[in-house]
Parts: C-alpha cells; sequence; structure tokens
C-alpha cells in the first residue's frame, strides 16, 4: 500500500471571518489572571496543568526510586533507616501508580480526545476541572503526610493485617486509603468526560469504524477505570471502617477474612496496570501511522484487541494471590488468562510491525521511544509469561524478579510510549518541536539505563533478593548486580533532566515548526499549534479515519454553531450524524468551592467519623451552588432555544 | 478558501432528551460505577459468608422482615410518580411536574423514615463482627444513594417552582427520574442479600 499524501492543514484554517473568530475567542476564552486560572473549563489548560502536576509527581516518585538505589548500592549501607525505607518504597508505588501513571494518562486523553475527535470541549467541562483539583488536593495531602513523617509504610497495595488496626497503628494506612479515595474520585469523573466525549460529540461523519486508535484506547481505558476502581473504592473504605470505627472486614477473630483484602485490591490492580498499558498503546498507533507515513495495518484488529485486552484485563487479579491458598483450580483458571492476554497485544505488536515494514519510516525521537517499547515490552511481556506459571511465581513470589518484570512491563509499556507522545504532541501544545539532539540523548540515556537498573533485578530475584528489604549482608553476594542497577537508575536521572532542559528551553526558544510538523492525518492536527480557546473554527466534518490523508483540500465543515455561547454539536452514538446542539458551561469557582470542601472531608474522616456526616453539608451546599442556574444566563439560552 | 459550509446545523434543537443528550451518558457512567460497587459490597458479604458454618453466624437472629418489606413496597409505588413526572417533563408540562416532583420527593421522605427503622431491625451492630459489618455496609451504601437523590429531588423542585427555567431543566428532570429507577432497581437485589439470604441456610 503506497504512502498518502498529506494534505496542508492551513488550507482548512481559514483566514477570512475574523469578526467570528473574535466573537468566538470572547465567547470561549479562559478569564484573565488568577480568577481565571481558578475558574477554567478549557480541557487544554486544565489538560497541561494536569499533565504538569502528574509530570512533578513523576519527579517526586523518582526522587524516592533514587533514594532507594543509593541504599540498595552495597551491602549493609545506613544512608536510610528501616522505618525511612519502608514509607519511600511506600511512597514511590503509590506515587508512581495513583499520582502519576493514571492521572497522565487521563491528562493526555483530557488534552487530545476532544480535539482528536473535532469537538470544541470536553463533555462536562466544570467536573473536568473538579477532577483536577481532587487529584491535586489528594497528592499533596500524601506528601504533607510523608514530610511530616507519617507517611504511609505498608506497601502501595497495603495488605491486611499490616495496614490493619492491629498492626497499622497511628494514622500512616488511613492517609494511603485516603489519597485513594481522592485519585479514583478524579480517574472516575475524568473516565466518564472521556467516554461521553468520544460517544457524543464526534465529528459528524466520525462513525465508530472511524475514531482514531487513541481516543478508542482512551474509552477502553475509561471503561476499564469504571468497572475497576470501584474494587478499590469498596477496599480502602473498609479498610479506613475497620481502622475508625471497628467493622470487622478483614479481622478474622470476628468472622472477617485477610485475603478479602486481596481480591478487593487486585480486582482493581490487574486492570489497573492495563488503565496504565492502554492509552499508551493508542499512542503508540499515533505516533507509528506518522512516521510510517501510512494508517495502521488493520484498524479493525487493533480496536478488537484493545476491547479484548481490557475485557481479559479483569479475569487477571488472582495471579496477584498465587502464594496465597486460593483453590488451585481456580489458580489454573488465571494462569490460562493470563497467557491468553498475551494474544491480542502480539496482535497488536504484528500490526504495527506490519505498518512500519510497508510504510517509510522516518527515525525521530518519538519512533525511538516506539520501538523501544518492543524491545522492553516483550522482555517484560515474556517474564509476565513465566509468573503466569504457579509454580515460578511461588518461587519468586515478592523477590527482585517481580520488581524486574513489573518495570519493563510498565516503564516499557507506558513510559516510553510516553515520552515518545510527550516530543510528538509537544509541538500541537505549543507551537514548537523539541530539540531533536537533546531528544536523541533523552532516548538512549533512558533506554541504557533503564536496561542497566532493572536487568540486573531478574538475576538477584532468582538468586534469592527479596523486595521491600532495606539492606542485605555482604555474605549474600548481591552487591555488584544492586551497584549496576543503581548506576542505571542514575542514567535515567541524567536522561530526565535532559528532558526537562529540552522541554524548558524549548517552550521558548524551540523551532517554529507550523501546525502539523509531522504532517499527521488526524484532526487534533487540523487546527493550528497551540489550538485556539475554541479548537476549531469552522468545526471540521470527516470521511475516513485520517481525515487529514484523505483530500487534497480542506475538509468540509459545520456551519450554524453559536458563536456567542460555549455550543457543540452532538451527533449520533454509532454513524455520528448531527443530532442537537448543546451548550457547555462556562468558568466557574464552584468546581473549586466543591473541591475544597470534598478534599475537607475526606481528610477529617481520617481522624474521626463525624467528619463524613458534617462533612457531607458543605459539599452539599458547594454542589447546589453548582448546580444552581444563573438567571442572566439561563435568558440568553432561552432567547437562542430551538426545542426538540 | 477551500472550507465551505456542508452542513448547516442552525436549526437544530439546543437540548435532547435521554441517551440523545450527554448528561444523559453521564448518569448512566455513574450507575455502571456505582453499579458495580454494588456488587462488590454483595461479593464481600458472600465471601465472608463462606468462612462460617451457620448464617448468620454464631446463632443472631436475621434481620427482621417488617420495615424492610414495607419500605420495598414504598420503593417500589414511587415507581409511578417518577414515571409519571418524567413523561411531564417529556412533554414540558410544567404544571404537572410542579405536582410531581413533590409527591417523589413525599416517597422519598418516608422511605428514608422507614429506613432507620431498618437499621435499627437489622438485629446486629456494625461493630459486633464481619456479618454485621457488611449488612450495615450495604444497606448503608443504598442509603446515601436515597439521600442523595432527595436532596437532588428537592432541589429540582424547588428550581422548577422559584425558576430561573430554560428547556433543559425538564431534561434534567427527566435523568433525575432516571437515576431513582436506578436507586429502586438495585434495592431489589440488595432486599434478596440482607432479608432473604440468612434465612435461606
Amino acid at each position: 500500500m503506497s504512502a498518502r499524501q498529506p494534505m496542508d492543514p492551513t488550507n482548512f484554517e481559514p483566514l477570512g471571518h475574523s469578526a467570528e473568530r473574535e466573537r468566538l475567542e470572547q465567547t470561549w476564552s479562559t478569564p484573565p489572571g488568577i480568577y481565571g486560572w481558578l475558574t477554567t473549563v478549557d480541557h487544554k489548560l486544565i489538560g497541561k496543568r494536569f499533565i504538569v502536576t502528574a509530570f512533578f509527581f513523576f519527579l517526586a516518585g523518582g526522587i524516592l526510586a533514587m533514594l532507594m538505589r543509593l541504599q540498595l548500592a552495597q551491602p549493609d549501607n545506613r544512608l536510610l533507616g528501616p522505618d525511612l525505607y519502608n514509607q519511600i518504597f511506600t511512597m514511590h508505588g503509590t506515587t508512581m501508580m495513583f499520582l502519576f501513571a493514571v492521572p497522565i494518562m487521563e491528562a493526555m486523553g483530557v488534552y487530545l480526545v476532544p480535539l482528536m475527535v473535532g469537538t470544541r470541549n470536553i463533555a462536562f467541562p466544570r467536573l473536568n476541572a473538579f477532577s483536577y483539583w481532587i487529584y491535586l488536593f489528594g497528592g499533596l495531602m500524601l506528601y504533607s503526610a510523608f514530610l511530616l513523617n507519617i507517611g504511609p509504610d505498608v506497601g502501595w497495595f497495603s495488605y491486611v493485617p499490616l495496614a490493619g488496626p492491629e498492626y497499622g497503628t497511628g494514622k500512616r494506612a488511613d492517609f494511603w486509603a485516603q489519597t485513594i479515595t481522592f485519585t479514583e474520585v478524579s480517574a472516575l469523573a475524568v473516565a466518564v468526560e472521556i467516554i461521553t466525549t468520544v460517544f457524543k460529540q464526534r465529528a459528524v461523519g466520525m462513525s465508530l469504524g472511524r475514531v482514531p486508535l487513541l481516543a478508542w484506547a482512551m474509552v477502553v481505558m475509561s471503561f476499564m477505570i469504571i468497572f475497576a476502581m470501584p474494587g478499590v473504592i469498596l477496599a480502602s473504605t473498609t479498610l479506613i471502617m475497620d481502622r475508625l470505627v471497628g467493622t470487622h472486614f478483614f479481622n478474622p477473630a470476628e468472622g472477617g477474612d485477610a485475603l478479602l483484602w486481596q481480591h478487593l485490591f487486585w480486582f482493581f490492580g490487574h486492570p489497573e496496570v492495563y488503565i496504565i498499558f492502554i492509552p499508551a498503546l493508542g499512542m503508540m498507533s499515533s505516533i507509528i501511522a506518522t512516521f510510517s507515513r501510512r494508517p495502521v495495518f488493520g484498524h479493525a484488529v487493533m480496536v478488537s484487541a484493545l476491547v479484548a485486552t481490557g475485557v481479559i484485563g479483569f479475569m487477571l487479579w488472582v495471579h496477584h494471590m498465587f502464594a496465597t491458598m486460593v483453590p488451585n483450580a481456580g489458580k489454573m483458571f488465571f494462569t490460562v488468562a493470563s497467557m491468553l492476554i498475551a494474544l491480542p497485544t502480539a496482535l497488536q505488536v504484528y500490526c504495527w510491525i506490519a505498518t512500519l515494514w510497508t510504510g517509510r519510516p522516518v527515525f525521530k525521537t518519538p519512533l525511538l521511544f516506539v520501538l523501544a517499547f518492543f524491545f522492553i515490552l516483550v522482555l517484560g511481556g515474556l517474564t509476565g509469561l513465566m509468573l503466569a506459571s504457579i509454580s515460578l511465581d511461588t518461587q519468586v513470589h515478592d523477590t527482585f524478579f517481580v520488581v524486574a518484570h513489573l518495570h519493563y512491563v510498565l516503564i516499557g509499556g507506558a513510559v516510553f510510549p510516553l515520552f515518545g507522545a510527550f516530543y510528538y504532541w509537544f509541538p500541537k501544545i505549543t507551537g514548537r518541536l523539541l530539540n531533536e539532539t537533546a531528544g536523541r540523548w533523552n532516548f538512549w540515556l533512558f533506554f541504557i539505563g533503564f536496561n542497566l537498573a532493572f536487568f540486573p533485578m531478574h538475576q538477584l530475584g532468582l538468586e534469592g533478593m527479596p523486595r521491600r528489604v532495606y539492606t542485605y549482608p555482604e555474605a549474600m553476594g548481591w552487591g555488584g548486580l544492586n551497584l549496576l542497577a543503581t548506576i542505571g537508575a542514575g542514567l535515567i536521572a541524567a536522561s530526565v533532566l535532559v528532558f526537562i532542559g529540552n522541554v524548558l528551553w524549548c517552550r521558548r526558544r524551540g523551532a517554529l515548526v507550523g501546525n502539523n510538523p509531522w504532517s499527521a492525518g488526524t484532526l487534533e492536527w487540523a487546527t493550528t499549534s497551540p489550538p485556539p480557546d475554541y479548537n476549531f473554527h469552522p468545526v471540521p466534518v470527516v470521511a475516513g479515519p485520517e481525515p487529514l490523508w484523505e483530500r487534497a483540500t480542506g475538509l468540509p465543515v459545520v456551519a450554524g454553531l453559536s458563536d456567542t455561547t460555549r455550543e457543540v454539536l452532538v451527533t449520533t452514538l454509532i454513524e455520528a450524524k448531527p443530532d442537537h446542539r448543546e451548550e457547555l458551561p462556562g468558568p466557574s469557582l464552584w468546581p473549586l468551592i466543591s473541591a475544597l470542601a470534598l478534599a475537607a472531608l475526606f481528610v477529617g474522616s481520617i481522624f474521626t467519623p463525624w467528619a463524613v456526616v458534617w462533612g457531607s453539608i458543605p459539599v452539599a451546599a458547594a454542589l447546589i451552588g453548582w448546580f444552581w442556574p444563573k438567571k442572566r444566563e439561563t435568558e440568553e439560552e432561552v432567547a437562542e432555544e430551538v426545542p426538540p | 478558501m477551500s472550507a465551505e459550509p456542508v452542513i448547516d446545523v442552525s436549526r437544530l434543537p439546543t437540548y435532547a432528551f435521554g441517551k440523545q443528550s450527554l448528561m444523559w451518558w453521564g448518569t448512566l457512567g455513574i450507575m455502571a460505577i456505582e453499579g458495580t460497587v454494588f456488587v462488590l459490597a454483595a461479593f464481600a458479604y458472600f465471601y465472608i459468608r463462606g468462612n462460617v458454618g451457620s448464617w448468620p453466624p454464631g446463632g443472631l437472629k436475621p434481620p427482621d422482615l417488617l420495615y424492610g418489606t414495607i419500605n420495598t413496597g414504598v420503593l417500589l409505588a414511587s415507581l409511578w410518580p417518577n414515571w409519571w413526572t418524567d413523561r411531564a417533563a417529556k412533554a414540558r408540562d410544567l404544571h404537572r411536574i410542579r405536582i410531581g416532583l413533590p409527591v417523589c420527593l413525599a416517597f422519598a421522605a418516608a422511605f428514608l423514615v422507614f429506613r432507620g427503622f431498618e437499621f435499627a431491625a437489622l438485629n446486629i451492630r456494625w461493630d459486633t463482627n464481619a456479618y454485621g459489618s457488611a449488612v450495615w455496609t450495604l444497606l448503608g451504601l443504598h442509603t446515601v444513594h436515597l439521600a442523595t437523590d432527595a436532596v437532588d429531588t428537592a432541589v429540582l423542585a424547588v428550581l422548577m417552582f422559584t425558576g430561573p427555567l430554560e428547556g433543559k431543566r425538564y431534561a434534567d428532570v427527566s435523568d433525575n427520574a432516571f437515576y431513582w429507577y436506578f436507586v429502586v432497581l438495585i434495592w431489589i437485589p440488595l432486599y434478596g442479600v440482607i432479608y432473604l439470604a440468612p434465612r435461606l441456610n
């Protein structure tokens, strides 16, 4: 199949209509100054803020990882004591999973999905603002506790009875549980927004078969959030109740069961891995298509594989519990499912290889990160297949072999594509290109450092080094490989510093490269880079999955949307035919006020159950204030109303 | 300038009911989340049950049937005013909405009063044993949903009398009924778990 010529998207952004554009600007703009900063509902501003915040947590989690590596660099090291080490590995895992990985994937969705489907804002934009604030407050609460030396210290999956009232004294485990509550609320809100945006706000003509693979990936991620997060909602709530009001869910002396915790946690925890991994697969598809100069081979197969991964992802949780007394017949089922999930991933890998093979690959930094995915994820996937075997899993359970495996999967499967995505969409967000030479340094330091840091851990695990020990005696002979791992971690840190320098330099001084520097085919590139407040004018109509590659001249467009209210076009679920217009809400302080009220309730409930009762009053008041319509706005809408 | 308008949407309606509208999908998403919480809470209940020989454990009495059963009747009966108000909303009949919403609210209030008696008739405290914890959690979760929707209905009812009103608010009334159906339907299996499961040994 031959490559297609990209169209010039500037054709699509007509220069005329300046009066109309000015009105749109006025309608969709965020108020200036600090008030605007606190009230904005623009998915691009919130998305950027989400990305930057999640990246800060990535740095915090990375510093904690570096501290652990320094501690383990030599035997009998006394840099960190056991208590601090416990807090640090707990904080590292909790930060990376709950404050970095899931939020940054959602954040990419918040920024990109409305642009990719061709609409002017995300569905429920105030809920979107709210979800950012609640996420921010949760992260700040966790780090405040850590800095006060009362950070959680029971591991990122907080197993009972260690985390229960008997052994987990003080408030440490409660801070962990409430951090989870904050991020759940945020993640669930974003999931509902993304599904609604993709289902109902697509550009006219973007039937389900033409939805870009990244948008599909975000939808599958959102469905997984909706069905997985309730597991950890229930787990963290019952844990806090056991600790605070004397329930006995996890207390065997009164008929409770510690394994119930593991079931509830991993019913969420395993899908969580795919919640992180699936958006990365979507990013892979975007980057591979653009840099191969052709659409991804087997679009329908790719979508089915994403959905299959999402479904099978819910049938694996017990493989985290092979070392418990779950019945063997049950374990066998989970072994089979754990192997089965390799199939849809393999299908996607083959489709990508076919795409690269038949395209004309351009080896720029984003593609390098994507190619590293193949190498690292395949290694992580292979150790995953090994761990699916009950006997092998029992042998290496809770050793560094598992640490190596999970980092190969999560960093190879999600962080490498994510960095590729940063390079790929940076020009969309800023209008400027990241430096290519720095990009290559960033990539090679990361790739070499990553393998140096984590490959030796396989061997350490097989030699019996348990995870979560703050030190080890010299006689074990683990010193050399640990030192190697620490050197690798240092290279990763250097690579991240190169990335930060690259971003800081290029956001002001990077090369200006126009609206579509990669000649990509999907709709987010059909507007200016960075996009205007209203995203598109006029709003596009599409006739294929890569609209910018399919027409030599400009896209057909929609006319007749209001330019004085924040109106978006709502389309039908399957075929994306025009259905009706709906006005989205504008900037408001209520999401912030509601988030503050809810944060007070959550933090208060660490200390007293009455916080839930009294705290619900300001929450209800804030939500009513949020909902209550304003007279002037209502009158404006009534004036333009067309009933169904 | 090659971009030419091809589709004029200026005559399309500015709001819609049911699955056409954005809010309906948001509501459906909330139901999917909360439905999953209920399923997992019921799973926890039966998981704990699997650990003991008799149920309820230790010769405890199962919850009394009276108030739970009355309440189930109240809930099922409340479907009718909600459906009636839903239809009024879709017909944009403000007069009937102003009758329907207060009636729905009265049902919710009656339900919450009986719910208080239900808690008292569970014959167990939440901190007695794991069975008590599970029963209180199931009933508590459902009560939180009811209370939330009752407040929601009250706010909408006030708005329907005071304004400011626009067409979109009719869709809100309809979605409010939609959520109420969910709260009622989820109760039927919960009634089975809380009241009937301890009687089937």
